[in-house]
């Protein structure tokens, strides 16, 4: 069963290409306008993917746990019908405990450093998360992981590319990211915590073992960091519960941006 | 070669229907011309990024999330080849921009106008892209190169914006009663402003015979209206919509639909900044520039010293 490991890396798409897409029409030179909407694209296409395997997962389950798996009202209001559930279903009718994203992927965009801080650490993982996903038990995420991997490596490249102008560019600049570097460092912790679904996942073939993707990680941020001529943050204390379903407060109005139509207008065609 | 034949000369090429390459000689005012138009082109593409933005992080589901998103994302391209063949003329991009935020370079004014409701995504798929289709597609035989070549792509993408727009359109109407309602509404709001898009009647339009002479225009903006009011209405009919003109009649005579007295007054008064959204969009587009003003000075910045340290590294 994989539906859970499934949903989360479903969410954590999701939620950081709804960020990412905040930029369109905004960005700070119309070239990275485009790179920055494609990115988010890419985000919401795994996140599509991922949607749909989980709503194939969760149509096949015995009715009983189905009436079960989900808290938020809507969304078991129809599983409760008997009807299939699709992705935009599971997309637009869960509310926060639901959503399993990382805290550090519902983070505001603020400015270009903090959208370029948030998603450097999470492409830097991601490029180490979907390199060993190639391996996979389970056919369909293996496809996606292949799909994602392609790019993610172009993604990381256009964060650290972009960690290291910002660092080595201006005073202003260098500040500018350093804040961003330090501000978001408590939400990366989070990104290598092995609970119960990842322990699973990995017995199952189909999941990564996070304690073997970390110290890659942190050498790879170090690096970047160093070239960049910024300094690695050394705080331990982490930010946690995006897993469980507990969030920052950004979330709640994320989901009421994003969930608007569906929620004022249930069950059409669009 | 005397200006004399200078100007023989590129009278010839246009003529022919050849094209005018950077390189070439050309008048003055045919350069003045373009630069105007393209740029006006190239904002109307980066400020209409903005109404339809407006709804990306809100849109009903996942797959209609995505075309807009690549849809607004076209635009931003089409922003890029437009003012990178304006800049063939001797303007650079930073100084059309200026103009834009000083608001001495126009842009299309229906872009003033508000999106309120899913359906306007569809309305102006529609209405909008099909008017722009209408305006462009002639001009990918414009006189000026670069300008042609870059609206023949221009046009593949906005012919499918088009279709997606309709597509939207069509799925309303097909819908519940409320979403129905929801296309009527969009409809009504767009209709005639879009007439508007063609620019004033032709008795008030004293550079189409030059620009028609220059092959810089091709049909005059009421022979465009006309074509758009005879597509559209037929459309209208297949979504099962009404088109918002009491006077819009089928004339057996002309071949044509009569249609109704356009609001010229509300025209002039967005075209000078008095639109629903005028200051807003130029304010989003102006405080995009200049808190990005930052980054761009960083990637300077990071470019001369990377620059330094290659030359340093080749002496020694």
């Amino acid at each position: 069963m994989n539906l859970a490991y499934t949903l989360r890396l479903a969410d954590d798409a999701m939620i950081i290409g709804h960020r990412l897409s905040e930029w369109c029409g905004h960005g700070p030179v119309l070239e990275q306008d485009i790179a920055v909407t494609n990115t988010a694209l890419d985000h919401l296409g795994r996140a599509r993917s991922l949607y749909q395997y989980a709503a194939k997962q969760f149509n096949a389950m015995p009715q009983e746990e189905k009436n079960q798996y989900f808290s938020s009202v809507a969304l078991q209001s129809l599983v409760e019908t008997g009807a299939d559930i699709d992705e935009d279903d599971i997309a637009f009718l869960r509310d926060g405990w639901d959503y399993r994203n990382l805290l550090l992927l519902e983070q505001p965009n603020q400015d270009w450093a903090y959208t370029i801080a948030r998603s450097f650490y999470y492409d830097t993982f991601n490029y180490l998360f979907f390199g060993a996903m190639q391996q996979n038990a389970d056919s369909e995420l293996a496809a996606i992981a292949e799909k994602s991997l392609k790019e993610v490596t172009y993604h990381l490249r256009w964060s650290s590319e972009w960690v290291i102008r910002l660092g080595d560019g201006t005073d202003e600049s260098h500040q500018k990211m350093q804040t961003a570097i330090n501000e978001l460092w408590e939400f990366t912790g989070e990104m290598f915590t092995m609970d119960n679904t990842d322990m699973h996942a990995v017995q199952g073939g189909y999941g990564v073992d996070l304690n073997t993707i970390k110290p890659k990680w942190t050498d790879q941020i170090a690096a970047i960091l160093h070239e960049a001529t910024l300094t690695l943050p050394t705080a331990t204390w982490m930010q946690e519960g995006g897993r469980e379903g507990r969030h920052t407060e950004q979330l709640g109005y994320i989901l009421t941006e994003l969930q608007f139509m569906q929620r004022a207008y249930p069950g059409m065609e669009w | 070669m005397t200006v004399h034949s200078f100007q023989e000369h590129f009278d010839s090429i246009i003529d022919r229907e050849s094209t005018i390459e950077p390189r070439d000689w050309m008048p003055d005012d045919y350069r003045k011309t373009l630069i105007r138009q393209i740029s006006q082109h190239a904002h109307s593409e980066i400020i209409g990024m903005l109404p339809e933005g407006n709804w990306i992080t809100r849109a009903p589901t996942l797959r209609r999330k995505a075309v807009l998103l690549a849809k607004v994302q076209d635009e931003a391209g089409h922003g890029l080849y437009l003012y990178s063949a304006a800049e063939t003329l001797g303007i650079t991009r930073d100084e059309m921009y200026d103009q834009l935020h000083s608001g001495k370079a126009k842009y299309s004014s229906i872009f003033n106008y508000p999106t309120v409701t899913w359906a306007d995504m569809g309305a102006i798929g529609w209405l909008v892209d099909g008017a722009a289709i209408m305006n462009q597609v002639p001009l990918c035989r414009t006189s000026y190169g670069p300008y042609a070549r870059a609206m023949v792509r221009v046009c593949k993408e906005e012919s499918f914006h088009q279709r997606q727009g309709f597509e939207i359109m069509l799925t309303l109407s097909k819908g519940t009663e409320i979403q129905k309602k929801m296309a009527q509404d969009a409809f009504n709001r767009w209709w005639w402003p879009s007439l508007m898009m063609f620019g004033p009647p032709d008795a008030e339009s004293p550079h189409t015979a030059q620009s028609m002479r220059w092959r810089i225009k091709r049909f005059t903006n009421d022979e465009l209206r006309q074509k758009f009011v005879d597509v559209t209405t037929e459309q209208a009919k297949v979504l099962g919509l009404e088109v918002p003109d009491k006077d819009l009649k089928w004339n057996e005579e002309r071949g044509h639909y009569d249609f109704g007295t356009i609001n010229w007054d509300e025209f002039w008064n967005v075209v000078k900044g008095n639109g629903p959204c005028n200051k807003q969009r130029l304010n989003a587009r102006k405080t995009a520039w200049e808190d990005g003003k930052w980054v761009r000075d960083a990637a300077m910045a990071y470019a001369e010293k990377r620059k330094a340290r290659n030359a340093q590294a080749k002496v020694a």
